[in-house]
């Protein structure tokens, strides 16, 4: 192994020094031309693109870079298209929304770069610390985007909540892997799994599994660690909330599987278990508080821990499959998510929130194209076919099955029937509550149009056909070190 | 696996009802009435193009008919893979008559967004014809769960008084059951797999699998809650009354005739053929389950003060009875449910669009606000009494082929159910004479009633096919009958296929000599010859 990095290491990690220029570039621009909205917007879009088009071509690529704290592989490369996706949809829905506020753009659009490179790093990272680093770029961005509506009270708590009990769990998160550290002598998840493998389990490294899973599971928003959600994700500006929800929820899972599957498949049994707790309570709790609602920003706060826990079935699971069926579900969660929240963000008008579940009463009847993306995202949510909701959920379930989960499914699918309770009720304040509410009529910007068209567009579309999305996530849960393709015995 | 038409048929037919759905949408939604004609329209044209498998069905062939096959999701395995047989082909012109019929009944009852209104009976229209068509499981259960968002719209926003609960409550314990059921699919699928090494989801693979036993048990109770609900069997039923209540005529039409038919057809096309030594340890308490049906849903019909929740709790019983029939598990009684589907369809459509009439002008369901109503609407009285004749069985009308056929097959089964069933189709005649008493005959004592006018002839246009239909089934069954002997040989040969007998407590009732022996298949033997209506019966596939 070469004592320094090579000019080959720099090449490789070309899209997040991309993206790192443009974040850049976009700070200096919001000094020289901060009321230039377009142009920043533009800027914002183009850097994402380019970076996409960087992570592309290194599509098929199974390369270890950087002596070992880098992957370049399938699943590093379809998490951060997805998180580059979710980012671009972000700042699209972010443009109406910050005009409506009076927010600054520049600056805004920097921050949710910053955070996009600090999630393709937890998407590739093979080293705790450069995980953790990872992680750590992505919470700072979004400590201050959460408290970016500065004269609003609510987005001050939330920007305090989430930094104070953010800093915590990730105090536990460091102190789970110190304990890796001092029981293996290494940061290396490689060299982590080599050095436990045919070890006794002891105390030390249960204690290690939990704390790191704790750590993790606050950033998924896994019950119990879920506290801080639902309040920051009704206080943080909506498109920060939908970012928040799918952007930094898909990469948090992206570390979460390199830490448990890459680095300790020799405690499988033990984090297996511990999942499977948490993913039980996480989707009960989280459908039952979202069945009380009564503000859908909130709602979908509650829903978005539910699917967290119908995630970490796939995490349970553990095999090629499972892990395949966790990205297809990833990527359909990203455009039904997104595309909820987009609505919640159209529905802020002038001289209304909109985000009460009654002001979507005839919703259908004012803006039909509105009420018809909301009813495919909520469906979506539901997972009632012909949507991508449905192909995510049928493949998540058939995981499980294959590998014997028998009691985990029956629990998903009761909630999943929960769920379809207070998705259709969203459904029922826009298509059959004909009452109008007050407020100026809902005007689709260039840019939110954009936005939604492609969620309904991924929604629909992923799920008449899911083959494309089936085949990628199939490859690149492949190319995860350490996974068994094989069912555990039933 | 062959397709003699040379084109698509069965695509044509299934998206002929989405076209005219998407066109819709380009419609100004204040011109009603150029949408209320494009909606008929297609559903008209709708029916028309599936007049060829009326036609052309090749009832010779024991083969799939009128095949597609396509890719659609290699990585699963998952096809485009749709065809027909003698059964589902029935069950898809039976679905396409009566959406149109739905549609055309419509015309004035439906005044409010009528846009999305037809929108969402042709987008339904085209789930239920996907759903009998698929062979490919996993496209069968796309367009099974398609089906609900509609027809909750169609109950949530056109019905009446208490429409949102029960669009809910349709909508959960459909989607409840059809969960589960999907469980049951894929753990099939990986059974497949891991005996094959072959991922899919084509359904002429699955009748072919022999899974262990308890496997089968599992998936077959998987199964049995979602067909179950959707039947609905007892105790599963508590959704139908309400939203039949509460449905827009058409919905309630459409419910009756088509959707309940998916779950007894999944019993047929899925749980029989796949899981044949699960369905046979099974009879004794499915019967059960049928035989509470067919009773409690006729006691519960005769309380009943509200017209079109009658109806439905008659479906209850009706469908008790289509139920028992197919776990008679032979020949006689799976195609006596066949045919008692069919019948179902026609009859149980036909009352509810005959409610729909005086609801339409009267705007009420309660019986004791009609009466003496043959004196004003003597066309309406007369073919109410062909339809109530129909429901209950009488001779020369198409119920009393399915009953009949259904009571031969219970009866060298189980005696005892035989008498049960029984007991049903004199309660089913009791309560729904005595509704055709209270409401048609004696003195018109509201004078609301004195000025009703008689059917129009949009009214009757909507009648005519099915009054054709119950004379027609009623004295000729042998065209329907005979183009489902292939369907019905594949369910039997597959159920019968292992060498276990059939399990010794539905036989202890029998004392046959061929009813008590060991496979269900020699008891086709036993029933060789006339029926006494001078239909043949289909037992060529039988042991002989």
């Amino acid at each position: 192994m070469p004592a320094g990095f090579s000019a080959l290491d720099f090449y490789f990690i070309l899209p997040e020094i991309l993206l790192t220029c443009g974040a850049l570039v976009l700070l200096m621009l919001s000094v020289i031309v901060p009321k230039q909205d377009g142009v920043l917007l533009g800027v914002a879009l183009t850097t994402i693109a380019v970076t996409l088009l960087a992570v592309c071509s290194f599509a098929g690529l199974d390369e270890t870079i950087s002596r070992g704290l880098l992957a370049i592989d399938g699943f590093a490369t379809f998490f951060k298209v997805v998180v580059l996706l979710s980012a671009a949809i972000t700042v699209l829905m972010s443009a109406p929304y910050l005009r409506v506020e009076g927010l600054k753009a520049g600056e805004y659009y920097f921050l949710i770069l910053c955070a996009t490179v600090g999630m393709m790093f937890m998407s590739s990272g093979l080293e705790l610390i450069t995980l953790f680093i990872g992680l750590e770029t992505m919470a700072m961005s979004f400590y201050v985007l959460a408290g970016y509506l500065k004269p609003n009270p609510r987005s001050n708590e939330a920007a305090v909540k989430y930094f104070l009990l953010g800093a915590f769990s990730l105090g536990i998160l460091l102190y789970g892997m110190s304990l890796l550290y001092g029981a293996t002598g290494t940061t290396r998840l490689a060299g982590i799994a080599e050095a436990l493998a045919g070890q006794e389990t002891s105390a030390v490294l249960v204690l290690a599994v939990i704390m790191v899973g704790a750590g993790m599971g606050f950033k998924i928003a896994a019950v119990p660690f879920h506290m801080w959600a639902p309040d920051v994700y009704e206080g943080a500006p909506t498109p920060v909330t939908a970012f928040l929800s799918v952007g930094s929820k898909a990469a948090s899972f992206a570390m979460l599987l390199r830490i448990f599957v890459e680095g300790l498949p020799a405690l499988g049994d033990e984090w297996r278990t511990m999942f499977w707790v948490l993913a039980a309570i996480t989707m009960t709790v989280g459908n039952i508080a979202a069945l009380t609602q009564s503000n859908l920003k909130r709602m979908l706060a509650y829903s978005s821990i539910a699917h967290a826990g119908y995630l970490l079935i796939g995490v349970v699971v553990g095999t090629e499959r499972g892990v395949a069926a966790m990205l297809v579900y990833l990527g359909v969660y990203l455009f039904m998510q997104l595309g909820a929240f987009a609505i919640v963000t159209a529905m802020r008008r002038s001289d209304i929130i909109g985000d009460e579940l009654k002001d979507l009463n005839g919703l259908f009847k004012r803006s039909p194209a509105v009420g018809f993306a909301m009813l495919c995202f909520m469906l979506s949510l539901g997972g009632i076919p012909p949507t991508a909701g449905f192909m995510g959920k049928m493949w998540l379930f058939g995981a499980a099955i294959d590998a014997g989960q028998i009691w985990l499914v029956v629990i998903a699918v009761v909630n999943s029937a929960i769920s379809a309770y207070y998705y259709l009720r969203v459904v029922v304040f826009m298509w059959i509550n004909e009452d109008e509410p007050a407020g100026s009529p809902i005007t689709l910007g260039p840019a939110m149009a954009v936005a939604l068209g492609i969620a309904v567009l991924g929604t629909l579309a992923l799920g008449v056909y899911p083959q494309a999305l089936f085949s990628e996530a199939q490859s690149a849960a492949a190319t995860l070190d350490g996974i068994s393709s094989a069912v555990s015995p039933r | 696996m062959s397709n003699t038409a040379n084109f698509p048929l069965l695509t044509l037919i299934m998206f002929t009802p989405l076209v005219g759905a998407v066109l819709l949408l380009f419609v100004n939604k204040n011109s009603t009435n150029a949408i209320r004609w494009i909606a008929n329209g297609f559903a008209g044209l709708g029916f028309l193009v599936s007049l060829p498998l009326w036609f052309w069905l090749d009832m010779t062939t024991p083969d799939w008919q009128f095949v597609e096959r396509h890719e659609w999701i290699p990585s699963i395995g998952a096809e485009y893979l749709i065809g027909v047989d003698g059964f589902s082909s029935l069950l898809i012109l039976l679905a396409t008559l009566m959406g149109s019929i739905a549609i055309l009944s419509s015309w004035t009852a439906i005044t409010t967004r009528v846009k999305e209104y037809y929108i969402f009976l042709l987008v339904l229209q085209t789930g239920m014809i996907g759903a009998f068509v698929s062979l490919d499981f996993l496209l069968f259960f796309l367009f099974w769960e398609v089906m609900l968002v509609p027809m909750y719209f169609l109950i949530g926003i056109w019905g009446s008084a208490n429409r949102l609960y029960s669009a809910i409550k349709f909508f959960l314990f459909t989607l409840v059951g059809s969960v589960v059921m999907l469980l049951g699919i894929l753990a099939v699928y990986f059974y497949h797999h891991e005996v094959t090494g072959i991922y899919s989801f084509d359904i002429t693979r699955f009748h072919e699998l022999n899974m262990p036993f308890e496997l089968q048990w599992w998936v077959f109770l998987a199964f049995f809650l979602g067909f179950a609900v959707k039947v609905p069997m007892f105790p599963f039923h508590t959704w139908l009354p309400d939203a039949h209540t509460d449905a827009p005529t058409a919905g309630s039409v459409i419910l009756a005739a088509v959707l309940l038919k998916m779950g007894t057809y999944g019993f047929i096309r899925f749980s029989l053929p796949i899981l044949p030594e699960a369905t046979r340890a099974a009879v004794p308490w499915v019967a059960t389950l049928c035989i509470i049906g067919i009773v409690y849903g006729a006691l519960v019909a005769m309380a009943q003060r509200d017209w079109k929740r009658l109806v439905a709790y008659s479906s209850v019983s009706h469908m008790g009875m289509v139920m028992l029939g197919m776990f008679a598990l032979n020949a006689v009684g799976i195609t006596g449910s066949i045919v008692q589907q069919i019948n179902h369809g026609i009859s149980t459509g036909g009352l509810f669009l005959l409610v729909g009439v005086v609801y339409e002008r009267r705007h009420t369901r309660e019986i004791s606000e009609y009466g003496g109503l043959s004196k004003v609407m003597p066309a309406y009285a007369a073919i109410f009494l062909v339809m109530t004749m129909s429901s209950i069985g009488l001779p020369a009308l198409n119920g009393f082929i399915g009953e009949i056929l259904i009571l031969q097959g219970i009866f060298v089964v189980n005696k005892i159910w035989a008498g049960f069933a029984a007991t049903g189709i004199v309660l089913g005649a009791a309560y729904m004479l005595w509704l055709y008493q209270r409401t048609m005959f004696g003195t018109i004592d509201n004078p609301k009633n004195e000025n009703l006018p008689d059917l129009n002839l949009r009214e009757w246009a909507t009648f005519i096919p099915l009054l054709i239909l119950a004379v027609w089934i009623g004295l000729y069954p042998k065209p329907f009958i005979d183009r489902l002997d292939s369907s019905v040989v594949r369910v039997m040969t597959r159920v019968n296929s292992a060498d276990v007998p059939l399990n010794a407590g539905a036989a202890s009732g029998a004392v046959d000599e061929e009813a008590t022996s060991p496979a269900v298949s020699s008891d086709l033997l036993a029933f060789e010859g006339d029926t006494g209506d001078g239909a043949e019966l289909p037992v060529r596939g039988g042991a002989r």
